[in-house]
């Protein structure tokens, strides 16, 4: 079926057969044909956001926690350039999303015409790939690839660039199913042959770890499902990244928590001291291996990867596989249970003696006393009072972050959104307006700092128009906490701008965006005040007030190993090097 | 850490050496990548090379396949084997590239490049270059009562020395294309 039509009809019409129900967007003059034809139409659903920053996040909250692609509509020049850093967030941690943007007509391209910017040329090294479409009849088959190469192979942004006069004349439009998707095709089954010398280091080890990351949750629910079962069968620990948290459930008998600079003394110990190491769907982040030359030393490592870059970018391994995680997966545990399902349990068991001992030091323990709350006081109240609901978490970026990953417990997959790779400060508000929209009935609360929360706070704006019951959790504690922390430890106590003397008052923040606010300081009516947040039906802003000079630990100093982790306020004195110090 | 294993590589007919004994010694590898002409194409191969820190020591490209729509962009790069095998790996990871070919370890390749050099000069001086230009087959292409435009072929060492020779003589300018470069064999 070939029709004929205009290119604006022709973008929702390609965006209802991609299956796209949302769309977050910003009209301006470069998209105003494609905004008449979303208001003659019921199909899709506009989300008017209040910057174009705001729409790329809370497209991103929907992709992560749907697992389908998100869809963004944003103007030429301004809304275009305030879309990168959204595109860039989505690069970093492999979201799928589609964003459309309008440009100046094509005979007025590199005129410096009224809000013109060379949007393909500024997003070429932030998307996946991107597109400048000048003609009417390539555009529809253009964005079918487009949400082709976004979702498959490492998921990732791509954007398409539509001139106004492309918008307004008319061609043919092609469906999906004739569009040839081109020879991007990555690869998604493993190498047998490497997945049989996996297998059998996995009957060898003895001190085996997997080290899990997002690429187990942009794999799909059957790969966190497969996931399970092969931890479970093995009696192996596993630890994850901050992107992977809810692959494995926070209660399942391997969980170890986090790794990292922030992660648990038990799994960072564990991936120190391990002889087997499978990471599946993780990159080897900074954050994550501390000092390369001293990552896990006596480890053989394995890594299951869909991108053939991420493979010895950082740390050889030893075992590498390229393919899908979730397919991998399937094909490792084939084969271990066909040759009889074998671990070596002598060695297992003293190592998991070994980690119990770990466990034992409860890195995370804390004592709430006194009349300040305490972060970590706050994060396990919220924890508590809310694991048994249908809750879906957000975070910003800073210590709250880090906190609310030690603190709160992620039983399945898709329920956490954060900013990970970039560190994107007001990611938050606008992913929980994105989660929001996708799961209306379930609960999404934004942990958040004041200061990050500040960085995208328009999009109360979003919220209260949509009726979207979004809870921001603001735990402030009027510092850029981790900037701070960072300071003390590193440049000597000298706080150089790193607090905030003008905060506004977040109860009338909240009440001028028709929101309702709460304010607790007082750790005795911190419960109270979570329940009538999370009894309120409606956008709540909830300023928690907390200790001001807290620091977040366990912390794997810059330039340190992971057996060099400092546990507490005690000797943090010089804990980081001059090399060190230049490592962010 | 054990030590490596090196067996082939875990994916069948692939560029990439996916078990590679990593030094830190820098070697020079010629690149060679098909990929789909179109707009931006070139501007994604060298902003890869240029936003993750990678050396280019010369690059070619043109149309190759006018149906099909591809272009060959050959590239000398320098790096040690560790970075070399990243910069395939993200070459390979380009959307529109099809092909990303080390012509450095798949087998032997010739390599060729083509040079115009401009010789300004009298009376003796004058005749060494055009003996000189004999000797390394350069073609005179131009030729005023001063000066001569020399075309030579060849690899890039050839060429070098050639422009080294004749820069006592009177060099005022050079022209290199870069290097084209096959595999050898059907």
């Amino acid at each position: 079926m070939t029709r004929q039509m205009t290119g604006a009809k022709m973008v929702v019409q390609a965006l209802k057969d991609q299956g796209v129900d949302t769309v977050f967007g910003y009209p301006g003059g470069a998209v105003l044909p494609i905004y008449d034809e979303i208001f003659q139409q019921n199909g899709i659903k506009h989300i008017l956001v209040r910057h174009e920053q705001g729409a790329v996040h809370a497209a991103e909250g929907y992709a992560r926690s749907t697992g389908k692609p998100g869809v963004c509509l944003v103007t030429s020049g301004p809304g275009a350039t305030n879309a990168v850093t959204g595109l860039t967030d989505a690069l970093l941690d492999s979201i799928p999303i589609v964003v459309l943007t309008g440009q100046v007509p094509t005979f007025m391209i590199g005129s410096d015409a009224f809000q013109e910017a060379d949007t393909v040329g500024i997003t070429r090294p932030c998307t996946k790939h991107n597109w400048l479409v000048k003609d009417t009849d390539k555009l529809s088959a253009k964005i079918h690839e487009a949400f082709h190469v976004a979702t498959s192979g490492r998921p990732g942004p791509v954007l398409i660039d539509i001139p106004k006069d492309v918008q307004f004349a008319s061609g043919t439009y092609t469906p999906p199913a004739k569009t040839p998707t081109g020879h991007y095709q990555p690869q998604v089954k493993g190498d047998m042959e490497t997945i049989t010398e996996l297998v059998e280091a996995i009957e060898k080890a003895e001190r085996p770890v997997f080290y899990t990351g997002g690429g187990v949750i942009n794999s799909g629910p059957g790969a966190s499902q497969l996931l399970r079962e092969l931890v479970d069968a093995t009696g192996f620990p596993i630890t994850s990244t901050l992107m992977g948290l809810g692959a494995y459930p926070a209660s399942g008998k391997g969980w170890l928590g986090m790794l990292g600079m922030h992660g648990l003394y038990e799994a960072n110990l564990a991936m120190h001291g391990c002889d087997l190491m499978i990471n599946v769907g993780a990159r080897f982040d900074d954050r994550i291996t501390g000092r390369i030359d001293a990552f896990s030393p006596k480890s053989r490592k394995a890594h299951i990867d869909i991108d053939p870059s991420s493979i010895n970018k950082v740390i050889r391994v030893d075992m590498p596989i390229i393919g899908d995680v979730g397919h991998v997966l399937e094909d490792i545990l084939k084969v271990w249970k066909a040759r009889g399902r074998k671990v070596n349990s002598e060695g297992l068991s003293k190592w998991w003696t070994q980690i119990e001992k770990w466990k034992k030091v409860d890195c995370l323990k804390f004592k709430q006393e006194g009349p300040t709350i305490r972060p970590q006081y706050a994060l396990s109240r919220l924890e508590e009072l809310t694991k048994s609901h249908d809750r879906y978490i957000c975070t910003e970026v800073g210590q709250h972050q880090m906190w609310a990953a030690q603190y709160l417990g992620f039983e399945d997959p898709n329920r956490w959104m954060t900013s990970g790779g970039l560190g994107t400060m007001g990611y938050g508000t606008p992913a929980s307006i994105g989660v929001q929209i996708a799961h209306p009935e379930s609960l999404v609360i934004n942990v958040a700092g004041e200061a990050s929360w500040l960085m995208n706070m328009q999009e109360m704006g979003t919220a209260v128009q949509y009726r979207l019951p979004v809870k921001q959790f603001i735990l402030n504690n009027e510092r850029l906490g981790m900037v701070r922390q960072w300071q003390e430890l590193l440049h000597g106590e000298r706080y150089s701008h790193s607090w905030s003397e003008a905060l506004p008052d977040f109860v009338k923040l909240a009440e001028a965006f028709g929101a309702k606010g709460i304010y607790c300081d007082n750790p005795a009516d911190l419960d109270d005040a979570i329940m009538e947040m999370i009894n309120y039906d409606g956008p709540v802003i909830f300023d928690c007030v907390v200790e001001k000079h807290e620091n977040c630990f366990p912390m794997i100093p810059s330039g340190e190993p992971h057996n060099k982790m400092l546990l507490g306020e005690a000797s943090t004195k010089d804990a980081i090097g001059k090399s060190g110090a230049v490592l962010v | 850490m054990s030590p490596l294993h090196i067996k082939k590589g875990s994916t069948k007919h692939s560029a990439y050496n996916l078990r590679p004994t990593f030094s830190d010694h820098e070697e020079t590898h010629t690149i060679a990548v098909l990929v789909d002409n179109e707009a931006g194409v070139l501007a994604r191969v060298i902003g890869l090379f240029s936003g993750r820190g990678y050396n280019i020591e010369s690059l070619t490209v043109a149309e190759v396949d006018h149906q099909g729509h591809l272009s060959r962009i050959t590239i000398v790069t320098r790096g040690t084997p560790q970075v070399i095998e990243q910069i395939k790996a993200q070459l390979g990871r380009i959307v529109p590239v099809h092909e990303v070919h080390d012509l450095t370890v798949e087998g032997s390749s010739v390599e060729r490049e083509l040079a115009l050099l401009k010789v300004a000069g009298n009376g003796d001086k004058r005749v060494e270059a055009l003996r000189l230009a004999d000797i390394f087959r350069a073609h005179v292409v131009d030729s005023t009562l001063e000066s001569f435009v020399f075309q030579i072929t060849g690899t890039p060492d050839k060429i070098d020395a050639f422009a080294d020779l004749m820069r006592p003589l009177g060099l005022v300018e050079v022209a290199r294309t870069g290097v084209a470069a096959l595999s050898r064999g059907a």
